[in-house]
């Protein structure tokens, strides 16, 4: 007994079934001892209640199984459910029925006589049929409260507890025919039986095969029921024993209750044959509905959409042929049709417009277009007599028409307009969240390759910066957009020299960046050849006057850098004037030398505005490049960050490493502007000789 | 925003540009600028006196007519810059290509002049 146990209701439906077949084997038992013991006249001491008690729990066990059994079925499946109840009741009625045959071929012998194969026969019909009654009593639970509400509940829960209490009533001893209080507890409890045999909802939902189906299974229900009832109240009268079955007022009760509930089912599905198709009917366009406001979900093209709205309009008011024709483009219509084929659509389309049998609708919505009409239409030479046409708007547009057409005349009633009209509107609904979402999808796919370029763009700007030991270098770029103009690189020209750039592109954004990978390039393949600075900014020139937009320029400085020598020469092609720290008399001043951006002229003539500067640095001189992003960032009073702010800014912190320099540049910035959030590209390099 | 005024003098265009030009007020100032060379103007006079910000967009607009200007001989003079603006035409340089003037007299003259 190691095998731990598990409180599941399947654990209880197999004790309650275990536990009624054993009181029902102790019953059996008493019953014979009983009729032994009166046959040799000893008492055996067994009181009247004993037995009934017994019988009783038999009773209370089958009802707790069946309450757990059946609480596990779908409820939804009533023609199942109706077979079960007529298995069930098959199956009972054939051991009946071999117990009686059985009894009727041995009648005149010996052990026909026997009383106690009698007892026991009696004892077995008696179960099985109780069986019967009480599994049907739960089915017939389930089809009542299909469809439930809380007074329902509370009415059929104040029956079903009387009915499983009247199990004890026969410990009383009250009979039918004898009590009053047996009548009249009877009368009440058949009452309730007969008001709840009202609820039966369910029948709504069979469709006409269903139904067949249904009134045959109760039909033979019925008869089951009857067949019992018959075989119960013949028995008591001849056998001898101590509880009369027709007495209890629990079978009586249930036998009442599901004759009137199966009449009733009976009647009521009967009655309903004839209605059963509009109901189905109805039944389908809800879920044809369903199904054009669902396709957008299921990823369903617009093509498909208007596919499920023809089949289902056609469906829904019987039409012969029909067909859609939605404007793809200015010049291409789209055809969607269904019985009938483009020769006769464009026959028939003449036919509508020469027609004068016309009755106009107006669309509520919009009255004074007149192309949201939509128009019936009798066709006089032609297999169709009438013809429905209804527009469908998508996005407040007319994207094409549906037309709908019948072989008799005036085919359409108020009622199949009405639904079309749903049908159509629902399925520009469900287009018009079709092509917002392939907008949201390519939005999101835009977002993605800015991304990817923000990514490639990030990776144009250098990792490391090339230097020496005799300078620190330090630089900090940010883009307003996800990809930015601004531009700073460096290159070894030999061991102690080195070419540095700062650039911006004019404008932002992407058009700013490819003009800055441009200038990559340039730089790139010019720095190799070593030029002067002069050369270098005539030669970016003359190749970007080639490549960049009519209204682009590009500003730039460029300086070569000898540790060696300890000088620095530079030129400036109308980028923001250098930011220069001298220590040895600690002031710092910009570069105002002359200069053009490149690609504002694109000729020769460039070269004379062109302007070379050069100077000694001497140990903890700091060089300070930036983008106007800088200087120009304004604050919320449309001030300027400026030159005279950054040219104090540096003269305080000028013993700080380049690092901290451009930290508090940066925050000094955000402090300014009162927000992190500029918008233009910034970017600072700070160079510092050691 | 940008806001231009077309006024047709005797002998010149004036335009008059207002507010702010950038990169998205480019285009408005750009057109503006290219109907009155193509409308033959000889002589067009630009009222920078209310011009507040002038963003590269802006300046790239002025500079795509620099060869336009020459090649055919038009008087395009810049008057009333502020200070914050003529800075942004002097670091990038413009202000040795175009023809940039303290205020309307002195733009009058340059022209009369030549």
């Amino acid at each position: 007994m190691s095998k731990s146990f598990k409180l599941t209701p399947k654990f209880y439906m197999r004790l309650s079934m275990v536990l009624a077949i054993l009181l029902w084997l102790i019953v059996s038992l008493i019953d014979v001892l009983q009729l032994l013991a009166l046959k040799s006249g000893v008492d055996l001491g067994i009181t009247r209640e004993v037995p009934i008690l017994l019988m009783d729990f038999f009773f209370v066990f089958v009802v707790i199984y069946y309450r757990i059994r059946i609480r596990e079925e779908d409820g939804s499946n009533f023609v199942d459910l109706l077979w079960r109840v007529f298995a069930t009741g098959l199956v009972t009625t054939i051991i009946s029925l071999f117990f009686k045959l059985f009894y009727s071929s041995i009648g005149d012998s010996a052990l026909g006589q026997n009383e106690f194969l009698r007892i026991f026969t009696l004892g077995v019909n008696q179960a099985i049929i109780s069986i019967f009654l009480i599994s049907t009593f739960t089915i017939w639970k389930k089809l009542i409260l299909y469809q439930k509400s809380r007074r329902l509940i509370v009415y059929w829960n104040t029956f079903e507890w009387l009915v499983i209490a009247s199990i004890f009533f026969n410990l009383t001893g009250y009979t039918l025919q004898g009590s009053l209080v047996f009548e009249i507890v009877f009368a009440v409890m058949t009452l309730m039986a007969i008001t709840l045999s009202g609820n039966l909802k369910w029948v709504a939902y069979l469709n006409f095969k269903q139904k067949w189906k249904s009134i045959l299974l109760i039909i033979l229900i019925t008869i089951y029921v009857f067949y019992f009832f018959a075989e119960l109240y013949v028995t008591p009268e001849e056998a001898a024993t101590f509880f009369s079955p027709i007495d209890s007022l629990f079978t009586i009760i249930l036998f009442t209750f599901l004759l009137f509930y199966s009449v009733f089912s009976l009647l009521v599905i009967l009655f309903n044959l004839p209605t059963s198709s509009v109901f189905e009917r109805k039944m389908e366009e809800a879920i044809n509905f369903q199904r054009l406001s669902q396709s957008i979900q299921t990823g369903e093209s617009e093509e498909q959409i208007f596919d499920i709205l023809l089949t289902s309009s056609m469906n829904a008011v019987y039409a012969d042929a029909g067909w859609i024709e939605v404007n793809k483009d200015e010049n291409s219509t789209q055809f969607i049709n269904k019985n009938i084929s483009r020769e006769s659509i464009n026959k028939i389309k003449e036919q509508i417009f020469s027609s004068k049998s016309r009755t106009v609708m107006k669309n509520p919505l919009s009255s004074s277009n007149s192309e949201t009409d939509r128009v019936l239409v009798t066709l006089k030479r032609s297999n169709f007599k009438s013809v429905f046409v209804v527009p469908l708007t998508v996005q407040n547009k007319v994207s094409g028409f549906m037309y709908l057409l019948n072989e008799v005349s005036d085919g359409f009633n108020k009622e199949m307009i009405n639904i079309i009209n749903t049908f159509a509107s629902q399925a520009s609904v469900s287009i018009e969240n079709f092509k917002l979402m392939g907008e949201a999808i390519s939005n999101e796919r835009y977002k993605e390759e800015l991304d990817i370029a923000k990514r490639v763009q990030r990776a144009l700007l250098p990792d490391a910066l090339d230097h020496d030991d005799r300078f620190s270098i330090h630089a900090f770029t940010i883009a307003a957009a996800e990809v930015g103009g601004d531009y700073y690189d460096t290159f070894k020209l030999s061991d102690h020299r080195f070419a540095i750039v700062i650039g911006d592109v004019s404008g932002k954004g992407t058009s700013a960046a490819f003009h800055m990978s441009q200038m990559k390039g340039i730089f790139q393949s010019l720095a190799q050849m070593d030029l002067s600075s002069d050369e270098f900014l005539f030669r970016a020139n003359k190749a970007l006057s080639q490549c960049l937009e009519r209204t682009s320029f590009i500003t730039l400085t460029y300086f070569i850098l000898d540790t060696k020598s300890k000088k620095l020469e530079f030129a400036r092609a109308g980028h923001c004037p250098t930011l220069y720290y001298d220590n040895s008399n600690k002031t710092a001043e910009y570069f105002q030398n002359k200069g053009l951006g490149l690609g504002i002229l694109r000729n020769d003539s460039f070269k004379k505005f062109i302007h070379v500067n050069e100077l000694e640095f001497d140990k903890d001189d700091i060089l300070v490049l930036y983008t106007d992003g800088i200087s120009e960032a304004s604050n919320a009073e449309g001030e300027e960050f400026g030159f005279d702010r950054m040219k104090s800014l540096l003269e305080k912190n000028a013993h700080y490493d380049p690092v901290m320099i451009q930290k508090i540049f940066i925050s000094k910035l955000y402090e300014f502007c009162g927000t992190k959030d500029l918008n233009d590209d910034y970017t600072m390099v700070v160079i510092k000789f050691k | 925003m940008i806001e231009i005024k077309k006024e047709q003098h005797n002998n010149y265009l004036q335009l008059s540009v207002e507010g702010e030009a950038d990169a998205s007020s480019a285009i408005n100032l750009d057109k503006a600028i290219r109907d009155a060379f193509d409308e033959g103007h000889q002589t067009i006079l630009i009222d920078c006196t209310n011009l507040n910000y002038i963003s590269s967009a802006g300046l790239g607009v002025f500079m795509s007519y620099i060869e336009e200007i020459s090649s055919n001989s038009i008087n395009f003079i810049l008057f009333g810059l502020s200070d914050k603006v003529l800075k942004v035409f002097g670091i990038l340089g413009l202000d040795q290509l175009l023809t940039i003037k303290e205020n309307k007299e002195e733009a009058l003259q340059a022209f009369n002049g030549i």
